[in-house]
């Protein structure tokens, strides 16, 4: 089967800081992958490359087997590139255009997208919004009238609008409140399934991404340093990296006087090289 | 039983124009050598209770009930007197960093300065006083970190700095508003690593506000559950995530993913956090709530009430009028 998303060699540097290098993954049909690491490891910059926001130096991203130009020119690539891979940030305050109302802000992404039959557009919109859980009273709501968690299922509904084949999610549960993060997590589940849509999920925190995710990718100044499925991972953490991952997520009976150790150890690595 | 550092009682808060207090009764204390964790969602006022410890009160805003520090009255405090708390007895740890030291001034001015304005101290005791509170928050080279200015410092060290000013007076309540939130999650546990350790060396009384109830179980001895401005809940928190017992706490600990044990779909509390501009007449869970009864819940305010079925419950007590009907999911819940 070819898979959704083939990403080989993804590199790229800032001048002379190196931001992201030697990153490959595969992700299959209805697959979920979490890239996982702290700030400056290269997750955002790696999620920047898949949706063409940032030009890989060297390395090639594949969508269904089509290799993706790794530069985009003109309203038909464009367009393709956008049907391919689509993302949801962080903070939907900044994503949502907050001069139109989210059934404008979707019917706008349809029409771009050649849907020229206006009733029709209207009823794909409904379909959009109710599979994310929101209504008409939303629809016809501008970002700033709608909670954080609303707000957020907008930015999947718009990104799911143009029906991509991989969604990119870029720390997208992080700023809600818990009660609201859980809702979130599990319409992402149900969309990945029911849709098939493959998922990138960009996260710090191991719990989220063990609940969406299938495996994980862990970077870590830029490199992967361990990629494997989550049960795996969890249970016998291999690099020094994610055992300080690990090691930081709060649980009863914890102990963070351990962390120093544990970072210690991490120093004593040449980055990105791999214990034995 | 140790003397209360803080303790808050039945403090009402009310801004103009909204609909519901902000802080409605919240009563709750913190005694000395003590780590106590508030928690609650955005608005659910959680910070104002905090800030109220500092006589810190939004203007324009109406209060009942009191605030007593160490004893004394901060909320009929006057400035004088506040400064003077502030300076000595109680202090507080913010959430981010960077929104709280002056960016074009050095990390030596930001701590030598209290202590000049408010002990009279000369520049070079102060600064001999700065670098032993840098070497105590565990910042290497302390001497040269006074000479650098906050940019050139991550996140992680800048907190420390903030811990250190927090230090400063010798306070023996520190407040913690979400002190790590803003920092990446290895980060979090040596800035957790090291208030524990402050905490225990110094004999704090300590109150950590976080929104993270996994983080409020691994490193509270007691813990207040907040809910659009009322205390939903208290108990020790080995009780309180063991068998959670108010229809709100057993909902957060159903919405956070775990990181062991077997995947199960989350059981996420409908709807969102209610705004300050929606009053509630019961209890202001109604509406979210599985268990609600109508003419009951959306009517009658629970009181927090002490449970008295729990064997090793000391002090657990909740706020619903529905207590004896709900189960605690207990042991499914945590496994």
């Amino acid at each position: 089967m070819t898979p959704l998303l083939e990403v080989t060699g993804l590199r790229k540097a800032y001048g002379p800081t190196l931001a992201v290098d030697g990153v490959s993954f595969s992700l299959p049909p209805g697959g979920a992958l979490g890239l996982v690491g702290e700030s400056g490891s290269g997750k955002t910059t790696t999620a920047r490359m898949l949706v063409g926001l940032e030009r890989p130096d060297s390395g090639s991203i594949s969508v269904l087997g089509r290799p993706l130009a790794p530069a985009v020119h003109g309203r038909a690539a464009r367009l393709a590139r956008a049907k391919a891979v689509q993302m949801v940030y962080q903070d939907p305050y900044l994503s949502l255009d907050a001069r139109l109302t989210i059934g404008e802000t979707l019917d706008g992404v349809l029409r771009l997208h050649g849907h020229h039959d206006r009733s029709a557009r209207a009823a794909r919109v409904r379909e959009v919004l109710a599979q994310v859980g929101l209504g008409d009273r939303e629809a016809a709501a501008h970002p700033r009238r709608l909670s954080g968690g609303q707000r957020q299922r907008a930015a999947i509904a718009r990104a799911l609008a143009v029906e991509p084949a991989v969604l990119v999610l870029d720390e997208a549960v992080s700023a809600l409140d818990v009660s609201v993060q859980a809702q979130v997590l599990n319409l992402l589940t149900d969309v990945r399934r029911e849709a098939g849509i493959g998922l990138v999920f960009v996260s710090h925190d191991l719990a989220v991404v063990r609940y969406v995710c299938d495996e994980a990718l862990v970077l870590w100044q830029g490199r992967p340093v361990e990629h494997r499925p989550l049960p795996e991972l969890l249970a016998g953490p291999e690099h020094p990296y994610t055992r300080l991952l690990l090691a930081s997520v709060p649980h009863p009976g914890w102990d963070p006087g351990g962390i120093a150790r544990r970072r210690r150890a991490l120093s004593e690595l040449v980055p990105g090289e791999r214990p034995d | 039983m140790n003397a209360s550092l803080l303790e808050v009682d039945g403090l009402t808060v009310e801004l103009p124009g909204t609909a519901r207090p902000v802080l409605d009764a919240v009563t709750l204390r913190v005694a000395a050598g003590e780590v106590v964790g508030l928690v609650g969602e955005s608005g659910s006022g959680k910070s104002v209770t905090a800030r109220a410890a500092l006589g810190l009160l939004p203007p324009g805003a109406r209060r009942a009930g009191r605030v007593l520090v160490g004893g004394e009255d901060v909320l009929g405090a006057g400035q004088g007197r506040l400064r003077a708390l502030r300076a000595a007895e109680v202090s507080m740890v913010f959430q981010d960093p960077r929104a709280g030291i002056n960016p074009v001034r050095r990390i030596g001015d930001f701590l030598t300065e209290p202590l000049r304005l408010t002990r009279r101290w000369n520049r070079r005791r102060a600064e001999e006083r700065a670098v032993e509170l840098l070497a105590a928050v565990g910042l290497p080279e302390p001497e040269r970190q006074l000479r650098r200015y906050p940019h050139q410092l991550s996140g992680g060290m800048l907190q420390r700095v903030m811990i250190a000013g927090a230090l400063a007076g010798e306070p023996r309540l520190l407040l913690c508003d979400e002190p790590t939130t803003a920092l990446d999650v290895s980060t979090q546990a040596e800035i957790l690593a090291l208030l524990g350790r402050l905490q225990r060396e110094r004999g704090l009384g300590l109150l950590l506000i976080t929104h993270d109830v996994e983080l409020a179980a691994a490193t509270c001895d007691r813990v207040y559950v907040m809910y659009a401005g009322r205390i939903v809940e208290r108990a020790t928190a080995a009780e309180l995530f063991g068998r959670p017992r108010h229809p709100y706490t057993i909902g957060l600990l159903g919405s956070t993913p775990p990181l062991t044990g077997p995947p199960a779909r989350l059981r996420p509390v409908p709807g969102t956090p209610i705004g300050l501009d929606e009053a509630a007449p019961g209890c202001a869970f109604a509406v979210r709530c599985a268990f609600a009864q109508a003419g009951r819940c959306d009517q009658e305010v629970p009181a927090l009430l002490p449970l008295v079925d729990g064997a090793d419950g000391a002090g657990h007590a909740a706020a619903c009028v529905r207590l004896a009907e709900i189960p605690s999911p207990a042991e499914e819940v945590r496994p």
